[in-house]
């Protein structure tokens, strides 16, 4: 039965009558009208007179107005930047950049951590084992009832109370944690190592092609080849080749003790693992309970009748469960993603310069408060903003089709 | 059906009046549940194991070990090296015994602290009143309205022979308090207009400013806001006013709480049937008639327990008033922790800090729960 | 065909002499915690024949026939299906739920995957079967359920009527020896139990091996070889359709069946 023919009551109807506005109070146009003036207009009147006054103190108090500053040298010291930065030649706008990566570089982590941690807790809280259950439970209940800049707090008072360089923490030669952040072996970059991350994606790629054979294999004739298994060689062994046929060099940067602190090696500052420790663990009981009611809001029927069709647990979860329940899972998991985001701006509170750290700084030192406060707002704004617009795609992408 | 059947049975059937022994009792369910797998056996080890390590060195750290007073000098400075002494082997709980009133009642003069600490056994009362369903009557708003203006004269003063005791003196758990619920006390009527304007189908102006302000505030962290009262707030004011510190926290986390309520409330609204607003039409009563006695007593009651969720959570966010300089619990912890003697110990006045925080958010999340259990059952008619 | 026709069919089918025993419940006892669920429970089904179960709530008849594909698990007892026992072994799980099929009151249809596929999914995963052959079969067993039409829709857009009907083809695809039925026209709006009926009779005449959890005592009397009437956990009488209704011998059953058949 197609549904190609025309809705029949658009066959032959004419267009409806246009209503006329009566100026009078009975016409419910009018009114409505009226009323949005009335109610525009107020906030029109109140946010006249607030500009009008804050350009009088601006003016009072000898503030400029503008982004100009963006173009003056900031004079901000920043402890931590992924870009190189000089506080007596960059500009503001530079820190501020530096601001919105070190934000980012934060969140993303972050929101890594978070969802792995929580999703473990999360099918931890489901399990049969009733210390688990218990102790997950525990977990999330209790992380939830204690501010979250407290946590901060709380982590960044432990790392500070680790021992100096000299007696640090490590684990052989290659990590060490003390009072002044983690410490770390680093590779030194090699163009090799360029060519061997070339290989590991070729491994992604043609482990997807092997996939889509194997897909094809299965559709033929039923049986279906080993895909995991080749994947893993292929996305292993090709990198590995390829390091090996470059001379396999491998050249450890080790942080060496130098008198009271380390030289070389990667860093990690307490304040950045203090704050990435606190806002995963604090983020990933939310996520533990999201991934739990998901799991759970999949009907019992459902496992039920894939069970009585002889599918077994694996094939269960992954096509059957996992779908449904990814579906009830992913709005709520997007907007504690948001609440990460918006929690690395504790940072100020610990010392980490984020976007808000170095704004603030700005505004205080520039004195132009309204640009500094506006600086902000649009970052994050920007930010919640495309995660908004990335859910409601997916949200109308993976909709149940329903009458 | 009916109680006496006499049954000719074609068959004698001996039915046993207990399952057999490896399904019931203690054991079984030790089976089922610890070690029902080999899997499940070693969790059950592993953690069985470090959850007995964690309590036997916390038991031993907290309580055994613990040192819970310090001797004073001549100049009633504690000495605390029995405390320095103890270090990573006991607990130092005498920091708890010298700084409790500084954490719990800020810079209020000593002798009037019994005004804080009435303010605070009053909150909790006007929290326990609220929750009691039987209260739920337009009378609860009267309530609210005498309790926080009794509050607001026992913290200042002035009045009725009580010293006055201006803002910049309070702190610490009152201060938190104060900050949560007159928040949410003026939060509230504003989230509701929000909610009915963005809800509104005939005044899509009114509709664009609500979805402005919701979007807004939710789009960014409560610290901007804050930044924005502190440093922004002084710039809207004429010459020559000034607006406490305090005021402008407080404007800010009502802004904020706002948005978040208004959410809520709006998920109330549209879970309501149509037909409710449609009789009510019917009936003939205005708009307001018809949102303050039909609509909004049913949207607001389904949205109870997120709404206290949503408390919870301001109640927690209270905290960032610190980083503009307001003395809240928290950060009268941290101003004790910068007393020498104290410096180094920080995990004690941070569990303290904790069980505090946990009392009153752990009680209220359980409210919330067997709240919407009690009213999910009476839906599920 | 013709409702007499049917009924001619189903007769003639009744004297076949039946096969061996497919399905062997000796003296099954199920608790749940201390409630005796299942007391004692013996029963055989043999090939190609049918079977009602009927019974008050609470009488245990779900339990029983959701512990024969072992979605439940009894304590006590045995339970021999096709000549497998069922054991916590999986390997003999596996057979039996080949051999068994199953329909839900609540249908319990994947609503992300359209009907076809839902069809398809146990055929290409578990049978391994290539997926055009898996297809192919679908859409028979989708065309003797009266609705090839709606393979590409998903269950969200179907009625409660033809998603039964569609559980039943699922099942049908894995080629089963035993259906169980539990309750399945219960959830139905009334003016759609009889399509679903009307499939249920064309399997039964068609010689599957059946065994029906329902209330719907005119199909009982049309199909079932034998009506078994539990209460309590335990089997209290079962027989003949006809025997059953016209001549019950317990009160027990003669109070049940005073409270369903008013009227039919």
């Amino acid at each position: 039965m197609s549904g190609a023919t025309a809705d029949p009551r658009l066959i032959g109807a004419r267009a409806a009558p246009r209503k006329a506005l009566r100026l009078s109070w009975s016409d419910p146009i009018f009114r409505a009208i009226f009323w949005q003036v009335v109610i525009v207009g107020i906030i029109v009147l109140i946010a006249w007179y607030l500009i009008g006054n804050t350009s009088r103190n601006l003016a009072a108090r000898h503030i400029a107005t503008g982004f100009a500053f963006l173009g003056r040298v900031a004079g901000i010291p920043i402890g931590e930047s992924p870009i190189a930065y000089n506080p007596a030649v960059d500009t503001y706008g530079t820190a501020l950049i530096i601001g919105i990566l070190n934000t980012l570089r934060l969140a993303a982590v972050g929101i890594v951590l978070a969802t792995i941690l929580g999703t473990l807790i999360g099918i931890g809280r489901l399990s049969s084992n009733w210390l688990l259950a218990r102790l997950t439970a525990f977990y999330v209940e209790t992380l939830r009832d204690i501010p979250v800049l407290l946590q901060l707090f709380f982590w960044y008072s432990v790392l500070q109370a680790m021992p100096p360089p000299r007696q640090s923490w490590h684990v052989g030669q290659l990590l060490y944690l003390s009072n002044r952040g983690a410490r770390f072996a680093e590779l030194d970059w090699d163009p090799a190592y360029t060519w061997t991350l070339g290989g590991l994606m070729l491994g992604v790629v043609l482990t997807f092609a092997w996939s889509r054979i194997a897909r094809q294999r299965q559709d033929a004739t039923g049986r279906r080849p080993p895909v995991w298994p080749v994947g893993l060689c292929l996305m292993i062994g090709l990198p590995l080749a390829i390091w090996a046929l470059f001379g396999a060099p491998f050249r450890p940067d080790i942080p060496v003790l130098h008198g009271f602190n380390f030289q070389g090696g990667g860093t990690i500052s307490p304040e950045y693992f203090a704050l990435l420790l606190g806002l995963s663990i604090y983020t990933a009981a939310y996520i533990a309970e999201i991934v739990r009611s998901g799991i759970q809001s999949v009907p019992l029927g459902q496992w039920e009748a894939a069970g009585a069709l002889g599918l077994r647990r694996g094939n269960i979860l992954r096509r059957i469960v996992l779908p449904q329940a990814l579906r009830v899972i992913i709005p709520p998991m997007t907007s504690q993603y948001l609440n990460i985001t918006k929690n690395s701006s504790l940072a100020v509170a610990i010392g980490f310069q984020d976007i808000v750290s170095i704004a603030y700084t700005t505004l205080n030192q520039t004195g132009q408060a309204i640009e500094g406060v506006a600086i902000i707002m649009a970052v994050y704004l920007t930010i919640s903003l495309s995660i908004s617009l990335f859910m409601n795609w997916y949200n109308a992408r993976i909709a149940l089709v329903e009458r | 059906m009916s109680q006496s059947v006499a049954s000719v049975d074609s068959r004698d059937i001996a039915a046993r009046e207990r399952p057999p022994s490896g399904v019931t009792g203690p054991w079984a369910w030790a089976r089922a549940n610890l070690f029902g797998s080999w899997w499940s056996t070693a969790v059950t080890l592993v953690l069985g194991y470090l959850i007995l390590r964690f309590a036997v060195s916390f038991i031993s750290w907290g309580v055994l070990h613990a040192v819970w007073s310090v001797p004073y000098d001549a100049e009633g400075k504690p000495d605390n090296t029995a405390c320095q002494n103890a270090k990573g082997i006991g607990a130092c709980w005498a920091v708890i015994a010298d700084k409790y009133r500084l954490i719990l009642f800020g810079r209020y003069p000593y002798e009037e602290q019994w005004r804080p600490a009435l303010c605070v056994v009053l909150f909790i009362g006007l929290y326990v009143v609220s929750a009691i369903r039987r209260f739920w009557r337009k009378e609860l708003a009267l309530i609210w309205v005498g309790t926080l203006v009794a509050i607001g004269v026992l913290m200042w003063g002035g009045v009725l022979g009580l010293p006055l005791v201006t803002e910049d003196f309070w702190g610490g758990l009152p201060l938190t308090l104060i900050l949560a619920t007159f928040g949410l006390a003026f939060a509230f009527p504003l989230a509701i207009l929000v909610a009915l304007g963005r809800r509104s189908t005939t005044l899509p102006a009114v509709k664009m400013l609500c979805v402005l302000y919701i979007e807004l505030i939710r789009g960014v962290p409560l610290i901007a806001l804050l930044f924005m009262a502190s440093v922004m707030f002084p710039l809207f004011m004429p010459e020559g006013v000034n607006i406490d510190k305090l005021l402008r926290a407080q404007i800010a986390i009502i802004l904020f709480a706002g948005a978040y309520l208004a959410e809520v409330v709006r998920g109330g609204l549209q879970a309501l049937p149509k037909g409710q607003g449609e009789a009510a039409d019917a009936l003939g009563l205005t708009y307001w008639q018809m949102t303050s006695l039909i609509i909004l007593p049913q949207a607001l009651r389904l949205v109870i327990p997120p709404l206290v969720n949503t408390f919870i959570g301001f109640f927690k966010d209270t905290s960032l008033v610190l980083i503009i300089g307001l003395f809240d619990l928290l950060y009268m912890g941290k101003v004790a922790l910068s007393d020498p003697p104290w410096q180094s110990f920080s995990s004690e006045i941070y569990l303290m800090l904790a069980v505090v925080y946990i009392a009153f958010c752990f009680a209220m999340s359980k409210y919330s729960r067997a709240l919407e259990r009690e009213l999910g059952r009476a839906h599920r008619r | 065909m013709s409702q007499a026709a049917v009924s001619e069919q189903v007769v003639a089918h009744m004297a076949d002499t039946k096969g061996p025993p497919i399905i062997v419940m000796d003296h099954v006892n199920k608790w749940y915690g201390s409630l005796h669920v299942l007391r004692d429970v013996s029963m055989t089904v043999a090939e190609k024949e049918r079977v009602v179960v009927c019974g008050p709530s609470g009488s245990g008849k779900s339990t029983m026939i959701r512990c024969i594909n072992r979605l439940e698990v009894h304590q006590e007892g045995q339970i021999v299906v096709d000549g497998t026992e069922l054991t916590d072994d999986l390997r003999s799980l596996d057979t039996i739920r080949r051999e068994v099929g199953m329909v839900f009151q609540s249908f319990n249809l994947f609503p992300h995957l359209t009907i076809l596929e839902n069809c398809t999914l146990a055929p290409i995963w578990v049978r391994k079967t290539p997926k055009a052959e898996a297809e192919e079969l679908a859409m028979n067993f989708l065309t003797r359920v009266k609705i090839p039409e709606q393979a590409k829709k998903y269950p969200g857009q179907l009625s409660g009527g033809q998603q039964q009907r569609v559980a039943i083809a699922r099942a049908l695809c894995m080629r089963p020896k035993i259906m169980l039925f539990d309750e399945p026209t219960s959830a139905l709006d009334p003016e759609m139990i009889k399509e679903v009926l009307d499939v249920m009779i064309e399997l039964a005449v068609s010689g599957m091996t059946m065994v029906c959890v329902t209330h719907e005592m005119g199909f009982a009397r049309q199909v079932a070889d034998r009506v078994v009437f539990m209460d309590r956990g335990e089997i209290v009488e079962s027989g003949t359709p006809q025997r059953m209704f016209e001549d019950p011998q317990t009160d027990r059953l003669k109070l049940f069946l005073s409270q369903i058949l008013r009227g039919h």
